[in-house]
Order: C-alpha cells, then sequence, then structure tokens
C-alpha cells in the first residue's frame, strides 16, 4: 500500500475516529445533548479534508479498490450535510424516548462512513462489504425504539428483507467474478465484454435487486412505508435520503462502468422500472393519512424519477440531473421529515389531518412545509424542480420522450397529496389554537433544508458544476 | 433606463417579504406597504409607457446570465404586446389591493400572497427566456391556490385544487414542449426570440406537432378555451373579489398571451395547419359562453362564463391569424385581426375586472347573494353602482363607444378575411351576449324594487376608487383606441411581417 494513499481517505478516517470519539464521550456524560453537538460539529470538520479532495485528478487507490473522483466527493459531501441535518433534527426529537441517546449518535456516524465506502467502492467485494454495513447498522437505527411495537416490526422487517436482498445482490456478483475472474470494476470491464450475454444478464439482474432495495425501486418496495413509518423519523429521514443516494451512487458507478449498453441493453428494463417506480408509488400516496407513509410511498415514486437519471446517461443533463436531483431531494426529503418530527413530537401524531391550523400554531414550520411540499411536487424556484427540470430534459435528449411525459403525469398526480397537506395546514380550521413550541436544534436543520431547497432552486449553478464535474470523473 | 423592468416586477414582492416582518397587530401598515408597493410599480409602468417607441421592437432589455452551463439568462423585454399587458396587470394589482382595504381574516399572509402573485404576472410578461418565463408562470399558481383556498366561498377547497391541478397540467404540458424546442434548436437555447429566428421544427412536422400540442393545451387550459374550460367557473364562484378580477383580468391573458409569443411565431406552419380546428373552437367558446351565461342566476357565474365568451374572440382572431400565414394576400386581414385579439385582451381585462368589482360590491359587504333575480330596481336606490355597473356590461356586450366594441369589431372584420363562415356564425355570439347582459340588467336594476333591499347604501368613497378608474378607461379607449392600438398595432404589423 502506498502511504499517500492514507492522505487521500482522511475523511474516511476522521469521521470513523468521530465515531469511536462519540462513544467514549457518551461514557462520561450524562449529557446526551453533548455527543450530539459534537457529532455535528465533527461531521462539519470533515468537509474540510472532503474539499480538499475535489480538485484532485481522479484515481483509485488501495490496490484498485477504492475511488478517489469527483463522483465518490459528491457523495461524500452529500452524506454529510444528511447525517449533520439528522443529527441536529435528532437531538430534539429523541430525549425522552430512549435511553441510549449517545450510541444513536455514534451509530449514525458510523452509516455515514459506511455509505462514503458504498459510494467510492470500485472492487466488488468491498462494495458487499460496505453495503452489508450500511444495513447492519441500519438495521439497529430502524428498531432503535426498544419498547415501541412498530419500531420493532420496522427493525426485523428491514432486517429480513434486507438480507434477502444482499444475498441475492451477493450471488449476482459472485457471477461476475466467475465470468471474469477478478474483484476490480476497472478490471471486470475489461475483461467482461467476452462473457455470454445470457450469464451477464443474470448477474445484473440479480444485483439489481439488491440495488433495487435500496433505493426503494418498485418491484422491491414493499419494506418502505412500514419501515418508516415505523423508525424513529429522524432514522425514517435519513434512510429516505442518504441510503438511497448511496444505492444510486452504487448502482451507477457499476452500471457506468461495468455494463456497457452496447452489450447488454438494460436502459428499456430499467426506463419501465422508473415508469413504473413513479406511477405505482404516486398511486399509493394518494390514499395515505400518516405523513411517514405518504412520504415513504413518495420517496419511492421519486426513486423512480431518479431511475430517469440513470437510464438518460447519455448526454449532460441526464447523469449530472441524478445527482442535483438526489441533492437537492435531499434538502427538501429532510426537511419534510423534519417538519413530521417535530409534529410527531408535539402533537404525538403523524396524522395529516392533525395538522390542521399548522400556519396559526407554528407559522414558520407550516412555511417551510408548505415550501417543502410544493418543491417535491417539483415547482420552481425549489430544488426539485432543478433535479425534475434536469432529468425531464435528460430523458428528451435521450429519446425517450415517453418516460418524460410518463414523469409530467405523475408529477400532475403527486401535487394532490402534497397539495393535501397544505391543505391541512393552512386551509383546515385549527382545533386549538396554542401555539406550538419549535425547538431550537430542530429548527436550525429545518431552516438549512429550507435554505438549501430555496437557494438551490434560484440558484443552481454551483451544484451544475459540481454535478458536472463529478460526472466527468467517474469513467477514470 | 435598464432595470426599470425589474424593478417592476420585483417591488411587489419586495413590499410583500417586509410584511411578512410586520407584526399581526399593524394591520392598517401592511395594507399602506402593499398599497405603496403596487403603486410605485403602476407609476414606473407608466413611465415605461411614456418612454416606450412605437414600433421599436424589443426595449427596456435586461439580460444577465443566470444557469450558464444550460444558457438560461435572466432576460427581459417588451414589445407592444407586453407592453400593455404590464400596465393592465399593474393597474388592476393597485385596485385590488384598495379593493381588499376590509380584509381582515389572515390578511398578512393575503397581502403577501397577492403581492407575490403580482410579480409573477408581470414576470410572464416581461420574460423573454423560456425557463424564466417558466418560473414566473408557475409562480403565479401557487398564490391564487391559497386565495381561493383561504378567502374563497363556501366550496374554495374543490376549486382551489381543481384550478391548481388543472393549470399545472398545463404548464407541464408546456415544460416538456419547451425541452422539444430547446434540444432541436442549434445551438440549444432557452431565448424564445433566437428560436423565433431558428425555427428549430420547421424541418421535423412530427416533432413540431407534439411542441405545438404541448404549448396548446398548456395556454388553451389557461385561457380558458372550451372544452378546457371547466375549471373557470368554480374557481371564479368560490374565489374572492379581488383574486377574481386579478384571474380574469390578468391570469387568463397569459394563455392567449402564450399563444401570440410562443405558438404563432415560434411554430407559425404547424398552427396553420391546425388553425381551423382551433377558430372551431373559439367559436364553441364564444356561442357556448355566451348561451350558459345567459342561463345563469348567479351573477358572478354568469360574468365567468362571459369571459369563456370573450376570451373565444381573442382566440379567433389568433387562430385567423395562423390561418393567414403565408399567405400574403391575408396579412392585412391577420394583421386587423391580431390587433383586435390584443385590444380585446386589454378590453376584457378592463371590463371583465370591473364586473367582478361590481359583483364583489354587492355580494361581499351589501346583500350577501348573487342571485340575478333576488334583486329588482336597484336602479332607483344605487345610482352611482347601476350606472357603472351598466357601463361596464354595456361594454362587455360590445355597445360602440365603449372599450369592448373596438376590440370585437376588429376581431371579426380580420377574421372575415380569413375564416368567412365560421366568423359569420361567430357574429351571432354577439347577439346572444347583448340578450344576457340587458335581461341582466334589466333583471337587477329595473322593474319594481324588492323591499328586501331598500336600506342599501350606494357605494362608498373606496368602491367607487377601484370602479370608476375603470369605467373611465372603458369610455376613453371606447371613443380614441387610437394610442393603445397603435402600440399594439406595432407590434402586430411586424410579427406578421415575420411570419410571411
Amino acid at each position: 500500500m502506498n502511504p499517500a494513499d492514507l492522505w487521500s481517505i482522511v475523511p474516511e478516517l476522521w469521521l470513523t475516529g468521530l465515531a469511536i470519539f462519540l462513544l467514549l464521550v457518551d461514557l462520561f456524560t450524562a449529557r446526551k445533548t453533548v455527543v450530539g453537538v459534537v457529532a455535528v460539529i465533527g461531521l462539519l470538520l470533515s468537509i474540510i479534508p472532503t474539499g480538499v479532495l475535489l480538485g484532485q485528478d481522479p484515481r483509485t487507490i488501495l490496490a484498485g479498490t477504492y475511488a478517489v473522483d469527483g463522483f465518490a466527493v459528491f457523495f461524500k459531501i452529500l452524506t454529510v450535510i444528511a447525517t449533520a441535518l439528522v443529527t441536529l433534527a435528532a437531538m430534539d426529537w429523541l430525549p425522552g424516548r430512549t435511553q441510549y441517546e449517545g450510541e444513536f449518535y455514534a451509530l449514525l456516524v458510523f452509516t455515514a462512513v459506511a455509505l462514503i465506502l458504498m459510494a467510492a467502492s470500485t472492487d466488488i467485494i468491498l462494495l458487499a462489504l460496505s453495503v452489508e454495513f450500511v444495513s447492519l447498522t441500519s438495521y439497529v437505527l430502524a428498531g432503535y425504539l426498544k419498547g415501541n411495537v412498530k419500531s420493532n416490526e420496522a427493525g426485523v422487517k428491514y432486517f429480513l428483507f434486507g438480507a434477502t436482498a444482499s444475498a441475492v445482490m451477493l450471488f449476482g456478483f459472485s457471477i461476475l467474478y466467475g465470468l471474469t475472474g477478478t474483484t476490480n470494476l476497472y478490471e471486470i470491464a475489461r475483461r467482461v465484454s467476452d462473457a455470454p450475454l445470457q450469464a451477464l444478464s443474470l448477474s445484473v439482474a440479480l444485483m439489481l435487486t439488491g440495488f433495487g432495495f435500496k433505493i426503494s425501486m418498485v418491484p422491491f418496495h414493499q419494506w418502505t412505508p412500514d419501515v418508516y413509518e415505523g423508525a424513529p423519523t429522524p432514522v425514517a429521514a435519513y434512510l429516505s435520503v442518504a441510503s438511497k443516494a448511496a444505492g444510486f451512487a452504487a448502482l451507477v458507478r457499476l452500471l457506468m462502468v461495468v455494463v456497457d449498453p452496447r452489450q447488454l441493453n438494460w436502459v428499456p428494463l430499467l426506463a419501465i422500472l422508473a415508469a413504473v417506480s413513479m406511477t405505482l408509488g404516486n398511486l399509493l400516496a394518494l390514499p395515505q393519512r400518516n405523513i411517514k407513509r405518504m412520504l415513504a410511498y413518495s420517496s419511492i415514486s421519486h426513486a423512480g424519477f431518479l431511475l430517469i437519471g440513470v437510464v438518460a446517461f447519455r448526454g449532460d443533463f441526464g447523469t449530472p440531473g441524478l445527482l442535483i436531483y438526489l441533492l437537492g431531494y435531499t434538502f427538501t426529503q429532510l426537511g419534510a421529515f423534519f417538519v413530521a418530527a417535530l409534529i410527531g413530537r408535539q402533537l404525538g401524531t403523524d396524522d395529516i389531518p392533525d395538522y390542521a391550523g399548522l400556519s396559526r400554531r407554528a407559522p414558520v414550520s407550516a412555511l417551510l412545509m408548505a415550501v417543502f411540499m410544493l418543491s417535491l411536487t417539483g415547482l420552481p424556484p425549489t430544488s426539485v424542480f432543478v433535479g425534475k427540470f434536469y432529468v425531464l430534459a435528460g430523458a428528451i435528449d435521450n429519446g425517450l420522450l415517453w418516460l418524460a411525459i410518463v414523469g409530467v403525469v405523475n408529477s400532475i398526480i403527486s401535487l394532490y397529496y402534497y397539495a393535501g397537506v397544505i391543505r391541512a395546514m393552512y386551509i383546515m380550521p385549527a382545533p386549538s389554537t396554542v401555539p406550538l413550541e419549535e425547538p431550537a436544534a430542530l429548527q436550525v436543520a429545518l431552516g438549512i433544508a429550507g435554505l438549501g431547497t430555496l437557494i438551490i432552486g434560484l440558484y443552481p449553478q454551483p451544484i451544475i458544476d459540481l454535478a458536472r464535474s463529478a460526472v466527468l470523473l467517474l469513467r477514470i | 433606463m435598464s432595470g426599470i423592468l425589474s424593478l417592476i416586477i420585483f417591488l411587489p414582492l419586495l413590499g410583500g417579504l417586509i410584511i411578512l416582518f410586520i407584526p399581526k397587530s399593524a394591520d392598517r401598515v401592511m395594507k399602506q406597504i402593499a398599497l405603496v408597493a403596487s403603486i410605485v410599480s403602476l407609476l414606473l409602468s407608466l413611465v415605461l409607457a411614456a418612454q416606450f417607441s412605437r414600433g421599436g421592437g424589443m426595449q427596456f432589455e435586461e439580460r444577465y446570465s443566470w444557469i450558464p452551463s444550460i444558457g438560461v439568462n435572466y432576460y427581459l423585454a417588451v414589445d407592444g404586446l407586453s407592453l400593455p399587458l404590464i400596465v393592465l396587470t399593474a393597474v388592476l394589482s393597485v385596485l385590488s389591493v384598495i379593493y381588499s382595504w376590509r380584509i381582515d381574516v389572515r390578511l398578512k399572509e393575503y397581502l403577501f400572497l397577492f403581492l407575490l402573485l403580482e410579480t409573477g404576472m408581470l414576470g410572464v410578461f416581461a420574460a423573454l427566456d423560456f425557463f424564466l418565463f417558466y418560473v414566473f408562470w408557475e409562480i403565479t399558481l401557487v398564490p391564487m391556490y391559497f386565495l381561493i383556498g383561504i378567502w374563497g366561498g363556501p366550496r374554495r377547497e374543490y376549486a382551489a385544487i381543481k384550478f391548481f391541478l388543472f393549470t399545472l397540467v398545463g404548464s407541464l404540458a408546456m415544460l416538456l414542449a419547451i425541452l422539444i424546442m430547446y434540444f432541436n434548436a442549434e445551438p440549444h437555447t432557452f431565448s424564445m426570440l433566437e428560436l423565433i429566428r431558428q425555427q428549430p421544427l420547421a424541418d421535423t412536422p412530427l416533432l413540431a406537432a407534439l411542441a405545438f400540442w404541448g404549448f396548446f393545451l398548456s395556454f388553451a387550459i389557461k385561457v380558458p378555451m372550451w372544452p378546457f374550460h371547466t375549471w373557470l367557473p368554480d374557481a371564479h364562484v368560490e374565489a374572492p373579489t379581488a383574486a377574481s378580477v386579478i384571474l380574469a383580468g390578468v391570469l387568463l391573458k397569459m394563455g392567449t398571451y402564450g399563444f401570440l409569443r410562443i405558438s404563432l411565431p415560434m411554430l407559425p406552419e404547424t398552427f396553420k395547419a391546425y388553425a381551423f380546428f382551433i377558430a372551431v373552437l373559439a367559436l364553441l367558446g364564444i356561442v357556448y359562453g355566451a348561451l350558459v351565461a345567459m342561463a345563469q342566476t348567479d351573477l358572478k357565474k354568469l360574468v365567468a362564463y362571459s369571459s369563456v365568451n370573450h376570451m373565444g374572440y381573442v382566440m379567433l382572431g389568433t387562430a385567423a391569424a395562423a390561418g393567414a400565414v403565408g399567405d400574403p394576400s391575408k396579412a392585412a386581414a391577420a394583421a386587423t385581426a391580431l390587433n383586435g385579439a390584443v385590444f380585446e385582451m386589454i378590453a376584457h381585462g378592463v371590463i371583465t375586472g370591473a364586473l367582478f368589482f361590481v359583483v364583489g360590491v354587492i355580494y361581499d359587504y351589501r346583500a350577501h347573494t348573487r342571485g340575478v333575480d333576488e334583486f329588482g330596481g336597484l336602479g332607483a336606490k344605487l345610482p352611482v353602482y347601476t350606472g357603472i355597473t351598466t357601463i361596464a356590461m354595456l361594454a362587455s356586450l360590445g355597445l360602440p363607444g365603449l372599450m369592448g366594441f373596438v376590440a370585437e369589431f376588429l376581431v371579426f372584420l380580420g377574421s372575415f378575411g380569413v375564416f368567412p363562415y365560421l366568423t359569420a356564425v361567430a357574429v351571432t355570439g354577439v347577439i346572444f351576449t347583448a340578450a344576457m347582459f340587458l335581461w341582466t340588467i334589466q333583471r337587477i336594476f329595473l322593474g319594481a324594487p324588492n323591499p328586501r333591499w331598500a336600506t342599501l347604501p350606494d357605494m362608498d368613497a373606496r368602491e367607487k376608487l377601484t370602479l370608476v378608474p375603470l369605467a373611465v378607461l372603458m369610455i376613453v379607449f371606447g371613443l380614441f383606441p387610437k394610442p393603445l392600438l397603435d402600440v399594439i398595432n406595432a407590434a402586430m404589423t411586424s410579427l406578421v411581417t415575420a411570419l410571411r
């Protein structure tokens, strides 16, 4: 191993050290908020070494198993932002619900490390290991409220589905290894052209199952609503953005690097899966009364939209669009979940009708929630609009007008249930006019999510630049 | 004078943002800020009109790079088509703020949304970059949804979501059409003027048809053309008075503006191919709107359906101009039809804006009913109200000497040169319109006084302040349409020349 390689993984080392340090801090303090604050500071500091990597030449390190490229850096930034925001939100949500608050933050940071590894792996063994790493910590986080039946159900369900999906994916990896005799993605890419098509198809299909589970793609989505509903709200928020993003990162890297569409044309299959995910997720979101279940189904639909970005990989719009969409969606979706966390905390309910009159009782949160709902619908000037604009443009640029039309129709359907939340908050009469307390850390997290949503919507140029350089550097 | 357009557009929003930070108890201050913001915007738009040079093409250009990697610019300018619409928007916004003085429910949100809406509408008429245009277009949706949904009548929730869904269908169809245009232009561009110059879809009829129908769906829903009009009566009837005025006066014009600014110059051959069909739809709107309006007993619904009828005239003129594309012998007729169409847009904004205020005056603070049959003999009790209502209704039915007549006359004159038979049938719509309004005047103001309304007061000072300017405009431009018509004519003549 080249010792200089270590300089390139400072962010990972720093975050791993941070997670261990958090466990130690937790031992010596009774005020668990301290642990959360240390976690947030540590996460933010990790941006510095990540930023240093930004301008560097793309390369693989550690014997070709690990990528240092713009793509990996993009997902490092995304993961750190999401983890810091979720930690902030958890600091106001957790107290009084569990006695293991300190460990929660450590687990979150460990998950962040795993997600970052997953997005940067260029070796299928490392990829498999990081996927398992993510899964392990996520199962624990989903079932974190030990006394809560639904949280337990979420943990077990996530575990059972996840274990099956991982096993199937590993089988796909093993076929890939069998076909090429190597575990390195770039090496596989060179040798796979001689592989028999049927075996390669089987391998891709099996791998797609594993990633489909991670990104909640139809037909591997069934776990999503139950897990989001039962898991602690900050965890649901985290799974719906960070875990999904890392799943997309690994999927894109694998497809782009290994499977040449001229050899095995995966475009039609993924295009159909995108259309089905969008449509089914949306239709199932329509009747939901529980905000977390609604956001879960809508996240399935957004997975479909994101898949358009994967499918429309030719040109300057699809793949950068996927990254822009993911980042924009991160702010918006986290914000929506944070409002849900706030209401869940203050009113003890996750039912949308109970949001009635929120505009009077918590005006700032209600306004932000309205912005998040409009952003999720895809109305400008918000971050998800920019993402949707990009992937739809990508679809048209790739000659997939029909897919763009399916996307547009789904945006219209989604307005109905997103507007339902706004309707409850602004139009339905308030059962009480007592102002809701809006806790500080959660407010900060909400504010950042809101600012991120609007700033990306109004001035997307920096994000576009970042996403474009990330994609350019992907293929090495 | 660079930057004046941006000032006109964003001053209302700035006022709205300031209002958000004013304490809830200071409602007077909030209203004053809203009034000042909209009045300054109006004054600046009048400065714009005064400095505008007729026949000078696009003026007061502002162009800054916004998202350079996909070529999106912050690009504003006005010509003879957009200038009158901007002034109209500013005028109706000021009057609406004045009319809304008595709003007391959730005032802060109301004013903020209203001013946001004004910014969106002004932006739509000034934007020359498709991306920017789309952003402004969508910005108008959200405030209107809230205005109907929160301050509307009994069925407001249904009406609000229906409005939102219908128009979102349209705008997303437009988004796809914009993207088709963008990717077929070489180099890729969102600049409307550049796309008009390039005609990127001229050689690909199938794509051109797709883009055309994408735009069509969007604009036709907005206008609304028959059979896409079903959201309109619901939205109008439930919306609060000021929102109805803005909806009829300005938002509907966004649809016809789109046809004239985008569909016609960007896809002329395609528009020509479907012009007759669209003219038939316009004709159906004219006749259907008038007949259904006649059957209404709810005054507000009556005015709403009369909008379907009047917007039909605008579309008839537009379709006639499209039908004349490529035929130099019909160019004069096409220019006349377009002049009529644009004049009708302004006239309808003034007249129908006034009519919705008129409905509000009687319904909001006096009778609390809009049943046409429940009145009678009001003419003796409320002379000022009666006078203004009568002027507005006569203007709407197209009485010579008032604004509506000039518009309809030009539309018929121009359209007759292109679609003579259709136009002949369309003229009968005037008869229905006249019958409807005259019958309405008769039922409300004439006849034996209904003792129920014996104590009804006449219009107060603030109501006069909102309605008298509009009545004056109807008469002034009815008798002396030249200043306005010259501005429009210069833009329309150059449009027709470009299409030849």
